[in-house]
């Protein structure tokens, strides 16, 4: 049931990517240019996300335990350290630059244009640079 | 503002938001650079729902256009450069996406969509410094290209 729920609910986060023009860097590139020929449509992809979060997560996070599931597995951490700040630094240089995030270079792999998978092979390797940096890159037991 | 499209971006904000709702009823948390970071190297008993999600994912992009979605606004070369040129951007900025987001615990989707939803200072924290220097980011790529 967790398996499906997973699937379906990546089935829906990667049509709103795309109905949103998350997955055009175009359309983020335009978001960001404040001092240019600003597009605030993005803006309202946040908002549109943040509505339904801020208000479900609360009644979810209620019960002891999730409706699919036998455990939450959620963030524990809540100090704001040097890797949560320099972390942030660099992936929005990387956003600046290319005007994808994750969610969008994955989901924009199913158009077929060789430069997505240039990136997104770009981004892996980034994974495991920061992972072995880090000294995190391991198979746990 | 002749690209505007507030309905289908709000609209799609509202599917990302019922999407990360549905994972978080399964007890995960919808963060794109988790969900993938996590698989590199695969962990134990840890990487069937990962692959799901990912598959969902690019099922779901691929759906969008088949139900008849506009993809006119797809842009993937927004600075207009050389194919050399933007192949050398993609490369620096993969790597930076990827490895700041390891770093960083989360991406647009972990820290904004689901962080914002759990009312996380970390998470807005996160938010505000990542959207700031992409915005610089694009102010000084606009003015260094003269566009």
């Amino acid at each position: 049931m967790f398996n499906i729920i997973s699937l379906i609910s990546g089935l829906l986060f990667g049509f709103g990517l795309a109905l949103s023009g998350m997955v055009s860097p175009g359309k983020v590139i335009g978001f960001l240019d404040l001092t240019g020929n600003w597009d605030p449509s993005l803006a309202f992809v946040m908002g549109g996300g943040v509505l339904v979060s801020v208000i479900s997560f609360r009644y979810i996070l209620k019960r002891p335990t999730p409706v699919f599931g036998r455990e939450f597995k959620l963030p524990t951490r809540n100090d704001i350290d040097k890797h949560l700040i320099s972390g942030a630094v660099l992936f929005g240089l990387g956003w600046g630059l290319g005007g994808l995030c994750p969610g969008p270079a994955l989901s924009s792999l199913a158009y077929g244009n060789p430069k997505i998978f240039v990136f997104v092979g770009a981004m892996v390797a980034g994974i495991v640079i920061a992972k072995i940096l880090t000294g995190t890159f391991r198979k746990e037991a | 503002m002749e690209n505007f499209t507030p309905y289908s971006s709000l609209i799609g904000g509202i599917i990302l938001g019922i999407a990360s709702t549905l994972l978080l009823m399964a007890g995960r948390i919808a963060g794109i650079s988790g969900i993938l970071s996590n698989l590199i190297p695969p962990q134990t008993d840890d990487t069937m729902w990962r692959v799901l999600f990912i598959a969902g994912l690019l099922i779901g992009a691929a759906a969008y256009p088949v139900f008849g979605g506009d993809m006119t606004f797809l842009d993937v070369n927004p600075y207009q450069l050389s194919d050399n040129a933007h192949f050398v951007l993609l490369v620096i900025a993969g790597l930076l996406v990827g490895g700041g987001t390891y770093i960083g615990a989360g991406c647009t989707s972990g820290h904004g969509i689901c962080g914002l939803g759990r009312l996380s200072l970390r998470s807005l924290t996160a938010v505000m410094i990542f959207m700031a220097v992409a915005i610089v980011t694009v102010f000084i790529m606009r003015t260094v290209l003269g566009g």
